[in-house]
Order: C-alpha cells, then sequence, then structure tokens
C-alpha cells in the first residue's frame, strides 16, 4: 500500500460534497444527477427537461476551475501521463456507449444506485470496478 | 432562470470531485492498482462520504411532498433491477474507465485545465452516447415511443 498518498480524510469530505450536491439536485427537481445522464439527457433531449442539465454542467466546469484555484496544490497533483490523447479517446468513447448503455457511472450507480438500494446500481458498480481493475492490472502486466 | 440554482449543485460536485482526488487520474488508477505494491485505497473513502450524505439527504428529503423548484420526487428506493445490457454497459464503462482513470464527472471538472486528452476524452464520449442513443436506442425521452421499442402497446 501507498501510505504517503493515503489521504482518506480528503476523500471523505470530497465525497460527502459529491453526495449533497447531487441531494440538492434531488431536493431541486427530484433528478437524480448521475453525470453521463445528466450529459446524456442533452443529447437526446425531453422538453422541458435541458436547462437544469446546462445549469448543472456549467457549474462543474465552473467548480473545478474555481477549486483548482483555491487549492494549487490540488491542480499541481494533476497527471494524466499514463494515457496519451489517443488512449484517452478511445477510454471516452467506450464510456460514453458504456454509461448510456447501462444507464450510469460511478455517480449514477455507484453513489445514487447504491444509496437508494439499487439492485442495478450495485450490480453495475461492481462491474465497473472489476474490470477497470483488470484493465489496470493488465497493463502492469503487459508494461503497456 | 431558476434553474440556475443547479449550478450550485455543479460547483459542490466539482467542488467534491477535486477535494477527493478524483479529478486526479494518477488517483484513480492508484485506486484501481490493487495488486501493483503501491495501492493507494484513498477513493474507496469517497463512496463512503458520498453514499452516506447522500442516502441521509435523501430520506430527509423525501419528508417533502415534492422537490423544492418542480418536477416528482422519485421513489426513495431504486427498482432498477440486473440485465445483461447493464451488465455489458457497465463492463465497457470498466474498461474506458481502468484504460484513463477518468469518469465523466472529473473529466467535466478538468476541464479549465485545458488539456487535450481532457477535451479527446470528452468528444469521443459524446460520440459514444449518441452512437448508444441512436444505433442502440437507448434514453428515449419518456413518453416518446421508439419504433424498434420493445414496450408493450397501450391497451
Amino acid at each position: 500500500m501507498d501510505v504517503d498518498a493515503f489521504s482518506p480524510g480528503a476523500a471523505t469530505i470530497g465525497g460527502a460534497l459529491i453526495g449533497s450536491a447531487t441531494a440538492l439536485t434531488l431536493l431541486l427537481n427530484g433528478k437524480i444527477a448521475g453525470i453521463s445522464g445528466v450529459v446524456g439527457r442533452i443529447l437526446r433531449p425531453a422538453p422541458g427537461d435541458v436547462l437544469w442539465r446546462v445549469w448543472f454542467l456549467a457549474g462543474l466546469v465552473a467548480g473545478g476551475a474555481l477549486t483548482f484555484a483555491l487549492l494549487p496544490a490540488s491542480r499541481a497533483a494533476l497527471d494524466f501521463s499514463h494515457a496519451g490523447v489517443g488512449v484517452m479517446a478511445g477510454a471516452g468513447l467506450l464510456v460514453g456507449l458504456g454509461t448510456r448503455l447501462g444507464g450510469g457511472c460511478t455517480s449514477g450507480h455507484g453513489v445514487c444506485g447504491i444509496s437508494r438500494g439499487s439492485t442495478g446500481g450495485v450490480a453495475a458498480t461492481c462491474t465497473f470496478m472489476a474490470v477497470a481493475a483488470l484493465v489496470v492490472f493488465a497493463r502492469g502486466k503487459l508494461g503497456a | 432562470m431558476k434553474q440556475a440554482a443547479h449550478f450550485v449543485s455543479g460547483l459542490l460536485f466539482a467542488a467534491g470531485l477535486v477535494i477527493s482526488g478524483m479529478a486526479n487520474p494518477k488517483k484513480v488508477i492508484a485506486f484501481l492498482d490493487v495488486t501493483g505494491g503501491r495501492w493507494d485505497p484513498s477513493l474507496a473513502f469517497v463512496m463512503v462520504g458520498a453514499i452516506g450524505s447522500f442516502a441521509l439527504l435523501n430520506q430527509l428529503i423525501h419528508r417533502r411532498a415534492r422537490p423544492v423548484l418542480e418536477g416528482e420526487l422519485p421513489g426513495r428506493r431504486s427498482d432498477t433491477g440486473v440485465s445483461p445490457r447493464l451488465l455489458a454497459g457497465a463492463a465497457l464503462f470498466g474498461l474506458g474507465w481502468g484504460a484513463s482513470g477518468v469518469c465523466p464527472g472529473p473529466a467535466l471538472a478538468d476541464v479549465s485545465t485545458l488539456r487535450p486528452e481532457v477535451f479527446a476524452y470528452l468528444a469521443a464520449m459524446v460520440v459514444g452516447m449518441v452512437i448508444a442513443q441512436r444505433g442502440l436506442g437507448v434514453d428515449a425521452p419518456k413518453g416518446h415511443q421508439e419504433p424498434e421499442a420493445d414496450a408493450t402497446p397501450a391497451a
């Protein structure tokens, strides 16, 4: 284990912010704010169901900028070195396909689904965690 | 303009992603690298904080009859079941997440870094979503019947 990098406190606080943000959207308009769903249903919109998504995503982009500005160390720590533009594009394609096919990502299935006792959310989270860990394991073995 | 309140929700969400470390692909890969000898289990605590807070607030919010702005509250519990489509989708998502260390929320929270990796990921993600929606018929807006949908016709 990497003891130096271990940061359970920051992770828990950040997680609580994520859960609270999702709850705020639920409180405002009864929607479950899984990120892939927020984006996906802009691409295939239902009438009257677009504007809140645009505001939410604008907040997500602005919130990243603001937090990086307030916490320069978190910005300096960013490291994309394990995936170049090509790998990132391929990964993005799989993520787009998979999240719409499976009906959610880390937030929709992992946070909202599990919190709401969803069998599908638990199964999806176990599946994507296991597959993602296998990908990292395989890349480690292959040195890729 | 009342929908602008969701901007605050997005702000909080992104702050959580950055503070927790989820917005850093290296941290995500270190979390997924269980057998690599340098495992960093920190991000498991993101789930603890997020599920704990959302589960609690979900109960409190359901004391209300309806949401503050508009719409209806969904069920307190979700009845999403397991299907082959859900598992296949989750597996594809896992492939992409494991290869990149990036899931959709962090990609958006990282937009301000203006890194080409982030834009490549997001552009391809939108293409993947459109392929799933147009090619495979998922995400049809409610009340809209897909020609190929297997929904039972109204009696």
